[in-house]
């Protein structure tokens, strides 16, 4: 039956195709939801070890290299690190915020936390921005030394989920003024909740790794 | 959410992120020697559990998803310590 339905509507498109029905269920909406959230964690799981290589690799080489790793390390602007510490835990509070206004039907609530999120996110990529080109103005590199191939590579894969989580937010707040969100369906607001709050927590074990720990 | 007020418990809990955050940056002022790293991971660890229990809901969830958040940690410590096991005892030619 449906392989027949389908390959009518491709004789006559306009016919064929069914409503556009957004987001239905594939089973009871609760069950839905607790899916898509531990589908989320598996995903953060991945996310992690992602990381995970590169937190390897610092161990070893500081362990091989503890001077190199000082030098580097005391290098590293620590308030500007620091600075970015506190932004970037203050847009995963705001996120919080969010995720439970919406569950109270408190969208202009959940439009403000996600704008000053994304604001958060936007000046730590500034910051960081500032410090990479000082960096590179000064001649270091990521190939000046492993310390800072390791330093390049993990913040700079950190931003790289910096802009991910705000290109996810921002599709979440564009939606939020289409009326997408309600007390029932918020779903999406909560796992793209839990992947900011991912890049919190690497960022909360990288700034002392690299700034702080010479 | 179970809480009585959920936004007076977000507020608390990032000023408790906020004030680790400073006794961060201030321990490293100081010199524990080999203690520097563990010092600072075991702070970065607290952080790292208030913001997944509190902030990403995980007090409030079922035992599933708390074995898909802790599982990955069980893998990250296999993939650094099983490394440096192989780095470190390897015998210089």
């Amino acid at each position: 039956m449906q392989i027949m339905k389908f390959i009518k509507s491709l004789a006559y498109p306009s016919e064929m195709l069914p409503p556009i029905v957004e987001e239905e269920s594939h089973f009871d909406p609760e069950t839905e939801h607790s899916a898509a959230k531990l589908g989320m964690w598996l995903f953060l799981a991945t996310e992690l070890l992602l990381f995970g290589g590169l937190f390897a690799a610092y161990a070893i080489f500081r362990a091989k290299y503890p001077v190199m790793f000082a030098e580097g390390s005391a290098n590293l602007d620590v308030v500007l690190g620091s600075v970015n510490t506190v932004i970037l835990i203050f847009s995963s509070w705001t996120v919080a915020v969010a995720v439970t206004a919406i569950q109270e039907n408190k969208i202009k609530l959940v439009q403000v936390m996600l704008w000053i999120t994304l604001i958060c996110a936007a000046i730590f990529g500034i910051n960081k921005y500032f410090e990479y080109s000082y960096k590179l103005s000064n001649g270091i590199g990521p190939g000046t030394d492993i310390f800072y191939s390791i330093y390049f590579a993990a913040t700079g894969v950190h931003m790289l989920h910096v802009f991910i989580g705000m290109a996810v937010l921002g599709v979440i707040l564009k939606r939020t003024y289409e009326g997408r969100y309600s007390k029932e369906k918020f779903t999406a607001i909560e796992i793209g909740g839990l992947y900011w709050h991912l890049v919190d927590l690497i960022w909360i074990y990288l700034f002392p790794l690299l700034y702080l720990v010479g | 959410m179970a809480s009585a007020n959920p936004y007076k418990t977000y507020l608390n809990i990032w000023l408790l992120l906020m004030f680790l955050t400073f006794i961060t940056v201030y321990a490293a002022e100081f010199d524990f020697g080999a203690l520097n790293v563990p010092i600072a991971l075991l702070i970065a660890s607290v952080k790292a559990g208030v913001v997944a229990l509190h902030f990403m809901h995980l007090k409030y969830e079922d035992s599933m998803t708390w074995i898909f958040a802790i599982y990955p940690l069980f893998l990250l410590f296999l993939l650094i310590a099983f490394s440096a096991t192989d780095i470190f005892t390897r015998v210089a030619n």
